[in-house]
């Protein structure tokens, strides 16, 4: 834990890992294979997990962290930095992950959740964690526990952007509300949001998180990439997206050119073109409540 | 004074960020420019390669032909400054894997070579900079290592006896991250190279 401008926050060397991923692709993998083609394509890291988040949602049971095999295969397999996910609240798989020398732990919503109202200590840990959020509340808890850096949630393994792109604009429009409130307006607002003060206070005068922002949860194109990043996203996290498209290999790369040149339409008409094709999508407006991840997080 | 940022992968905001603070106390107003592709290096006078990905950043570097444009802005005297990533690449030869680099330096590199991100540290120590010894706060990441340092290459800092912070000619490199603290020392004494240098283009201009 670190006392980074006067807040209680992660260490500046982990939030420093989560800037040297800037511009980058996370990608999801679920073994060394497919973490070579990620590496070989230019991720700029990889996140271990059991199965992708569409087969999660397909074939349902209790989805948990990836076997301590598989990540020890991933770790030799590459030499970018590897995460892996944990449960909701599962302090005891965090541990098992910090074990291992995972680089970064993702406390996510797309494993089952094995506790219902609380988080994992994150200032308990020697290693990083990266939390999802859909609003700037939930980003702001995250941080208070000590994330850090934080994702948007969106909705995995649906192939659809749309949950993203909500859940970055309501953070980034979050942030610009704070920036215009009066000093006497915070505490209140504080207590609206469910965030810790001095967050809320920090944020209103920087205009920005303290953490890095990145997007996950339904990108499945280059131009759903680029989408992010032009609304604010300040890297990609890439689940099922690649390894469920029909040219893997192809499909990385041009994610990982569309994010470094998401101003450049010409970049993106030339990665775009001849990719094979996406992943099947899912209408989420149509899936039940109970089939959502996003909302799983307190 | 314009001074670009290789903006493909990476921290290049912080480093934007760390030139804009030695604007305030320099007289001279220094403008960071980030660069995605060759053509944008034509009208920077130095270049700062931030820490990222090596191999990210190689990939990226080679599907823009990027190799053969800092090359020629290397051989113009133009300074380059290597964090972390930016070393590797500008390294002579680099292990761990062993990799492509770009040979700017003499200096031989090992990746990753504290361990994991577990690893990772930071540390107080000292640079004789201009001659004078200066503190200064380094944040090591996933560093790497100098394992060999050239006859032609000046070390200018060590933590724990070892190489951290070294130039040679036009070219600055650090193991560690002084972009990622408040301290603007580093970044002000590379800026004095390429103050210098483009006062030396220009007289010969």
């Amino acid at each position: 834990m670190a006392d980074v401008n006067g807040l209680r926050i992660a260490d500046r060397k982990h939030i420093g890992l989560a800037e040297m991923l800037k511009g980058g692709v996370i990608m999801d993998v679920t073994n060394a294979e497919q973490a070579k083609i990620a590496e070989d394509a230019g991720a700029a890291s990889v996140m271990a997990l059991e199965r992708v988040p569409s087969d999660i949602r397909r074939d349902g049971g209790v989805a948990r962290m990836s076997p301590v095999k598989k990540i020890q295969e991933i770790q030799k397999a590459v030499t970018i930095p590897v995460m892996a996910k944990a449960r909701i609240g599962h302090f005891v798989e965090a541990q098992i992950l910090e074990a291992l020398g995972v680089d970064f732990i993702d406390e996510s919503e797309v494993l089952t959740p094995a506790d219902e109202h609380f988080h994992i200590d994150k200032f308990a840990f020697r290693v990083p964690f990266v939390c999802g959020c859909r609003d700037l509340g939930e980003a702001l808890r995250r941080i208070g526990e000590g994330a850090a850096m934080i994702r948007t949630k969106g909705e995995a393994g649906s192939g659809n952007i749309v949950e993203a792109v909500r859940h970055m604009r309501a953070i980034v429009s979050g942030i610009r509300r704070l920036t215009v409130l009066s000093p006497e307006e915070l505490m209140t607002e504080a207590k609206n949001l469910g965030a810790p003060y001095d967050l809320v206070r920090w944020v209103a005068q920087a205009g920005k998180l303290p953490v890095p922002n990145f997007s996950a949860g339904g990108i499945a194109t280059p131009a759903d990439a680029a989408l992010m990043m032009q609304l604010g996203a300040e890297a990609v996290f890439v689940g099922s997206g690649i390894f469920k498209s029909s040219d893997p290999a192809k499909r990385a790369k041009a994610v990982v050119q569309a994010t470094t040149h998401f101003k450049d339409p010409d970049v993106l008409v030339r990665v775009s073109e001849d990719l094979g094709d996406a992943m099947v999508g899912i209408e989420t407006s149509k899936l039940a409540e109970k089939d959502l991840m996003q909302t799983r997080g307190w | 004074m314009k001074i670009g940022v290789l903006a493909l992968q990476g921290d290049f905001d912080r480093h934007a960020k760390a030139l804009a603070r030695c604007g305030v106390s320099r007289s001279e107003e220094i403008q960071a420019v980030e660069v995605r592709k060759p053509a944008e290096l034509a009208d920077v006078d130095g270049l700062i390669i931030p820490g990222g990905e090596s191999t990210t950043l190689l990939k990226l570097m080679e599907a823009w032909g990027f190799v053969p444009a800092l090359e020629k802005f290397h051989a113009e005297g133009r300074p380059i400054f290597g964090t972390c990533a930016g070393l590797i690449l500008l390294a002579r030869d680099v292990d761990n894997p062993r990799q492509f680099s770009l040979d700017f330096i003499d200096v031989g590199v090992e990746r990753n070579a504290y361990g994991r991100q577990r690893e990772s540290f930071e540390a107080r120590g000292s640079a004789s900079l201009e001659g004078r010894p200066t503190p200064v706060e380094m944040v090591f990441i996933r560093a790497p290592r100098i394992r060999r340092v050239g006859a032609g290459v000046e070390t200018l800092a060590h933590h724990a006896d070892e190489p951290v912070l070294a130039r040679q000619g036009s070219v600055l490199v650090a193991t560690f991250h002084p972009e990622l603290t408040d301290d603007p020392t580093i970044h002000e004494y590379f800026c004095a190279m390429v103050a210098r240098a483009a006062a030396r283009r220009g007289a010969a201009a």
